[in-house]
């Protein structure tokens, strides 16, 4: 048994905090769901191993001296990830500090808090580490499957890079927090870690197009003047891509490497995390002064219950920063597009249907917000105004602020081509009121800050509106390019919809 | 032709709900109009539910609840526009200002716009939340958050309150501001019904004390109908006690 307080102790306490959570997250607090959500999830992967079989059949063979052009795609690549892991790692960060839950109860012990922090910080890696592992499994095991087992070595690289993201993280959000402030530093930081995630991906496909008018990030990273702009082969920038390659020595520079980086990180930052939380909490308790001086409007019940919404969606930091980075993901399209006017055929189809599934995924977003995850259901349910009135003002909300969000996209569009910006508006609507009516039907009683784990209240309704919006895309798509082949994922699309209006519990309960 | 004016705030026949075994089992309960009602009983005798009931947000399995003469059941609409609910856990959003959310009841409620703003304003005087007006709730003590409902609550002027547990985790002055509005709203020709635990409080306030267990009304009256019922007792915890206990073996 571990001495009560040691790091062992902390360790032990937050594995089974996180077993448990997991366990919830699976399971949605139904153990029956457990053994469904586990064959299920074996399945998935299964599928996913399949589907990365011919993708990387073509690089499992590369054996022996590698290339440059190979280093640089492979580390390329891999950073494409990294950035991604270090978003994440900024986002959990910056939970720490300002999520109260056990923190009160621990730092009034008196226990050393900075032994809890540095369990904390190796959680994150442990946490980003196993995500990124289950994201490249497909692929590394394929890559060993069809090339040699020395290919499993990228299980190692890519916890090495979780560690290094979570090292990195540590510092970035700390000097976040000392250059603007406790107050502003939570907001910011998610809208930095969004952009951060978002940059590399959108970084190469914005040089890929300017350089070569096609989104192919490839085209980019394998062009001649970026291989020969990179360093020599015998560089040990090269040693992350060497290690995924195979080369044990590589590995056990980079994962030591990353190791004394996670180790350094909680040595220099673990003691002041206490401070930082305290400094938090402070922000919270000195709540946010609004600048606008409240007067009150003549308004129907609807309008306020309209107004309601909106001001609390513009004002939920973590949804501005979600719809950012789905905001900065369009600009290489957007871009492509602006290069290729006058001539659009062919971006167009690109550029529809992804306008149509991020209306989608935004607006089933927002829906989620405004219909469960309502803070004062007993307020609304003791208002004088019918359950049908309360429903059209928060569908209005959502679809409103769906709209005000890609009008300037679809105007843009309608500049270049005015057929595919139809479209594309009408695709917008569809996809939108479909998630809406997706949430509707999955609707439950949550509480707003649950919004980041809304998927284990109901995976069905998840699926649902990701086969929604795939379904509304790809017609989009095909009806610009002028091919009949749209009327398939317009039957997926209807039938999601008609099964979730049949089926749906919310229908089934009314 | 002029209107019958009803002689109660509240009507309660036959009421009755069922969860996993009865919460709410055949309830009658009459509260007059400009009367201060507290509903006392001990842990799940059903005195949050008969309310939730009473407010539209839980559905009766069996009974009437009438509300100044307006059938709550049939006409919810109508029912809801003259009453407030207040719960233990105030119903506010942390992302607005009092004000903001005064602002969206007023809204919701029908209330003319410079109405609304008018009294929003004095309440927010009269309760002490001046200084925080356009502060986010997100930072507000629970006192501060449970007078911000309570301001949310009278702001449309409802004819009846129904208060659950709002003492609650208040602090002595939270308490007493509290209690101070509640009693000027029936001295304005209100009518209060709230359940709760301080005895005390039901003691000093309520003008009749109704004792509820397992799901009945076992005794009611004034303080003094409520010693003379339970037959010994000075203070009201004693008769309390003593009422549950002779409920408790009568069923």
């Amino acid at each position: 048994m571990s001495a009560p307080g040691s790091l062992a102790w902390f360790a032990r306490h937050e594995c089974r905090l996180s077993w448990r959570e997991f366990l919830f997250f699976i399971s949605a607090g139904r153990r029956r769901r457990v053994r469904g959500v586990i064959i299920g999830s074996a399945l998935f992967i299964a599928f996913l191993h399949l589907v990365a079989w011919p993708i990387v059949a073509p690089y499992a063979a590369i054996e022996g001296e590698a290339s440059k052009l190979t280093l640089v795609t492979v580390t390329g690549t891999a950073l494409l990830s990294w950035s991604l892991m270090l978003s994440q790692a900024m986002e959990s960060v910056t939970r720490v500090f300002y999520v109260r839950s056990d923190l009160d109860l621990i730092l009034s012990s008196p226990v050393v808090a900075w032994r809890l922090f540095a369990v904390r910080i190796g959680a994150m890696a442990l946490g980003i580490g196993i995500m990124g592992l289950a994201f490249s499994a497909p692929v590394i095991d394929m890559l060993a499957i069809l090339g040699g087992w020395r290919w499993l070595a990228a299980y190692g690289v890519v916890a090495a890079m979780a560690l290094a993201a979570v090292a990195l993280a540590v510092p970035l959000t700390i000097a976040l927090f000392h250059l603007i402030g406790p107050k502003r530093a939570r907001f910011v930081a998610q809208i930095v870690a969004a952009v951060i995630g978002a940059s590399f991906v959108i970084g190469l496909q914005i040089a890929a197009i300017l350089s070569y008018g096609t989104l192919s990030r490839f085209a980019f990273l394998r062009s001649e003047r970026v291989v020969a702009l990179a360093p020599d082969v015998e560089s040990p920038l090269w040693a992350p891509a060497r290690a995924m390659l195979g080369d044990p020595g590589a590995l056990a520079a980079v994962l030591a490497l990353s190791l004394a980086m996670v180790a350094a990180s909680i040595l220099c930052f673990a003691g002041r995390f206490g401070d930082y939380t305290i400094a938090a909490s402070a922000v919270a308790r000195n709540a946010a002064q609004q600048r606008q001086l409240s007067s009150f409007r003549p308004a129907s019940p609807r309008h306020v219950l309209r107004r309601k919404e909106w001001a609390l969606l513009r004002r939920d930091p973590w949804l501005i920063s979600q719809t950012l980075m789905q905001l900065l993901y369009l600009l290489p399209p957007a871009l492509l597009l602006w290069k290729s006017h006058g001539d659009a055929t062919g971006v167009e189809g690109v550029l529809t249907p992804v306008l149509i599934m991020s209306a989608g995924q935004l607006a089933g977003a927002l829906a989620w917000l405004a219909i469960s995850g309502e803070d004062a259901p007993d307020l609304i349910a003791t208002a004088p105004v019918t359950a049908r009135q309360v429903l059209v003002a928060k569908i209005d909300s959502v679809l409103g602020a769906t709209g005000i969000v890609f009008a300037p996209f679809v105007l843009a569009f309608a500049l270049v081509s005015p057929k595919a910006a139809l479209v594309s508006a009408i695709g917008i609507v569809v996809a939108s009121a479909a998630s809406t009516e997706i949430q509707l039907a999955f609707r439950t009683q949550a509480k707003r800050s649950y919004f980041r784990r809304r998927h284990t209240s109901s995976r069905i309704a998840t699926f649902a509106e990701a086969f929604s919006s795939i379904g509304w895309a790809g017609t989009g798509a095909f009806i610009v390019i002028g091919s009949w082949v749209g009327l398939l994922p317009l039957f997926q699309a209807v039938a999601v919809i008609i099964a979730v209006v049949l089926f749906g519990p919310a229908r089934k309960t009314a | 032709m002029s209107q019958i004016q009803p002689l109660f705030a509240l009507q309660i026949h036959g009421l009755e709900k069922r969860f996993a075994r009865p919460a709410v089992d055949g309830l009658d309960l009459s509260v007059r109009i400009g009367e201060f009602y507290a509903l006392l009983g001990p842990n799940g005798a059903g005195k949050t539910t008969t309310l939730r009931m009473v407010s539209g947000l839980l559905k009766p399995d069996a009974g009437s609840i009438s509300i100044f003469g307006i059938d709550a059941l049939k006409n919810p609409i109508a029912a809801k526009r003259i009453m407030a609910w207040l719960s233990e856990e105030p119903m506010i959003y942390d992302k607005l200002t009092p004000l903001e959310y005064l602002e969206f009841i007023a809204g919701l409620w029908g209330v003319d716009a410079a109405e609304g703003e008018a009294r929003a304003r004095e309440l927010i005087g009269w309760l002490g939340l001046e200084p925080h007006a356009h502060e986010r709730c997100e930072g507000f003590s629970k006192g501060m958050r449970q007078k911000v409902a309570l301001a949310g609550a009278l702001v449309h002027e409802p004819k009846l309150i129904i208060l659950d547990e709002p003492l609650t985790g208040l602090d002595a002055a939270a308490a007493r501001q509290v209690k101070t509005v509640l009693r000027e709203r029936v001295h304005a020709g209100g009518t209060v019904i709230m359940t709760t635990h301080i005895l005390e409080v039901a003691e000093r306030m309520a003008d009749r004390i109704g004792v509820i267990a397992d799901g009945k009304l076992i005794a009611e009256g004034t303080l003094e109908d409520l010693r003379r019922q339970a037959g010994q007792g000075e203070s009201l915890e004693e008769t309390f006690l003593t009422l549950v206990a002779q409920g408790g073996a009568a069923q």
